[in-house]
């Protein structure tokens, strides 16, 4: 296991320095990278810390907060990330971070991850091309179907699409346990790339049966609400950080704890939280780097959590 | 084979509700609670001074349905009612318009329903100025009408104060929806219809402001905003006001 991350951390290192150069000047001092994690059905590693849109940067068309996005997104390039993940249900998410990655030239190295959400079956590709449109973007690396809806008709428009190569990777969506009965049977009976749920240590369902399932069917699995949309965090900062979590693993807060339990387990490709801030985005990166916690110590560390 | 079919509806039906079931408040919050002040601090700025003037309306309204007219003016009240009417309407036509339409849509997808809806009521209001006059007799129904423009004119606007937000992010009747939709609840327990045909279509007038203020409660409380506790309250009681007056005045 020690072997498989050094090799595969040694890779995404080469690809992620490569990234970060391609950012110039304000790139020229790269961070240590975070470990990464290969998407089993393409080959292509991703840092297994990424940015999740939802709530944080729907802000309209208001330009503090949009230069206030575009320094987080530029602090996670900076930092190695490349996953960033949105959706058409997250308001305004996706203009800002078209407005993100134009504001770094189109040079970031994103991998971009965004959902078709809508009820109409034959308005999926419609959509699709609207959200690359405000992403700007060549094409999605990632679409997924948004929690199911309507994935009857847009699966296999999507599968067409990515053997038209109109995308890469094709997955589904779903969070906080919802319709996970049909999310199995859909893991077991379409060619998905990639998955996307909801695990923390505290919402630990998908270790049941959809984790092991990912990891048996060769899909990569995206993790969404890491901190339950930042209310775990709450919660856990109401208590001191234990000793051992800086001592064993070099975390330097709640946060990384809370990752690196998620990003360790074996069909976990990356996490996706979202957040506000310069310093927390680079925080977020940090739990990609330095000491993992092995089985023993993720075991340790949800049981400290869920004990609080 | 239609048994199969009722089955299968029955599952799908029966898994969606579930679903439903699934979500709480905070999943249906699509902002951050910075961002929507700042969208009421651009909305100010940028309408100013209409976010005044819609205030002075309101308040002007407001005293209209509030003042006790002497027997000499009685056969003036119904014009006092359709004037306060009127300005109920312009208020949530301008909400319509140069809150949901033109701004909130920036940052939810729903704004456009939204827009229709207040739309809507405000060519409610519109009619209603010929069905409406100030409602007879005083007691909890009235009481509870002028705590309601109270709390939607004045101490909605000065809610921020305490929590150290800036005046400019000002929540104001006819430009933010919140205090329009409370100050239209206190309206409907200050009027009433002209009439028992006209009751019948004044009563249209209560489901969207009540909608309004409770889903509005929802997101306050997932923004752990305490204004939600007012507009769950308003929700609650100004129902329950209008029908316990309506029982002790079944001919009103």
């Amino acid at each position: 296991m020690t072997t498989r991350r050094r090799v595969l951390g040694g890779a995404a290192a080469a690809a992620a320095a490569a990234a970060v150069a391609a950012l110039g000047p304000a790139a020229a001092q790269p961070l240590p990278l975070p470990a990464a994690r290969r998407v089993p059905s393409s080959g292509e590693a991703l840092p297994c810390i990424g940015l999740g849109s939802w709530i944080t940067i729907n802000v309209g068309d208001d330009p503090p907060a949009l230069a206030a996005c575009a320094a987080v997104m530029r602090a996670f390039f900076d930092g190695g990330g490349r996953v960033v993940d949105s959706s058409p249900m997250y308001g305004s998410a996706q203009a800002t971070i078209g407005h993100g990655l134009a504001q770094l030239g189109g040079r970031a190295p994103v991998f971009a991850a965004d959902k078709v959400w809508t009820g109409a079956g034959d308005r999926g590709a419609a959509q699709a091309e609207t959200s690359r449109r405000r992403w700007g973007v060549a094409r999605f690396d990632l679409l997924q179907v948004h929690n199911l809806l309507a994935w009857e008709a847009h699966l296999p428009a999507l599968f067409e699409m990515k053997a038209a190569g109109r995308v890469r990777h094709v997955g589904i969506s779903t969070s906080e346990g919802r319709r996970h009965a049909e999310f199995e049977r859909l893991m077991r009976s379409q060619p998905l790339d990639f998955v996307q749920l909801t695990y923390n240590p505290l919402d630990r369902e998908a270790e049941q049966r959809l984790l092991p399932l990912a990891a048996e069917r060769g899909i990569a699995v995206l993790v969404n609400r890491p901190f339950r949309e930042g209310a775990l965090l709450r919660a856990l900062a109401r208590h001191p950080l234990p000793a051992w979590a800086a001592s064993e693993l070099g975390c330097d807060g709640w946060a990384q704890l809370v990752l690196k339990f998620i990003v360790t387990h074996p069909a976990v490709t990356c996490a996706i939280p979202a957040t506000t801030r310069v310093d927390h985005v680079r925080q977020n990166l940090g739990a990609g780097r330095g000491p993992m916690p092995d089985e023993p110590l993720r075991r340790r560390i949800a049981a400290h959590i869920a004990a609080l | 084979m239609n048994a199969d079919l009722a089955a299968g509806w029955a599952q799908r039906l029966a898994e969606r509700l579930e679903v439903l079931a699934s979500y709480r408040p905070s999943d249906l919050l699509m902002y951050s609670p910075a961002t929507w002040w700042r969208l009421v601090e651009r909305t100010n700025g940028e309408l100013w001074p209409l976010p005044a003037l819609m205030l002075l309306a309101g308040l002007a309204g407001g005293a209209l349905l509030a003042w006790r007219a002497p027997d000499r003016a009685a056969a003036a009240t119904p014009a006092r009612a359709g004037i306060a009417a009127l300005i109920a309407a312009l208020a949530w036509a301008a909400v319509a318009v140069a809150f949901h339409a033109q701004r909130f849509t920036g940052i939810h997808w729903a704004a456009g329903g939204f827009a229709l809806a207040f739309a809507l009521q405000a060519l409610l209001w519109l009619v209603a100025t010929r069905w409406v006059q100030p409602v007879s007799g005083g007691g909890a129904r009235r009481g509870a009408g002028l705590a309601l423009l109270g709390l939607a004119l004045v101490a909605w606007p000065l809610a921020g104060w305490p929590a150290g937000r800036p005046w400019a992010q000002a929540e104001l009747f006819g430009i933010a929806p919140d205090p329009t939709a409370l100050a239209a609840l206190g309206a409907l327990l200050l009027l009433q219809a002209r009439g028992t045909r006209a009751r019948r279509w004044v009563v249209l007038l209560w489901p969207l402001p009540l909608a309004w203020c409770a889903w509005s409660a929802l997101m306050r409380w997932a923004m752990d905003d305490l204004l939600a506790a007012p507009l769950a309250a308003a929700v609650l009681l100004a129902p329950l006001a209008a029908a316990t007056a309506r029982r002790r005045q079944p001919h009103a």
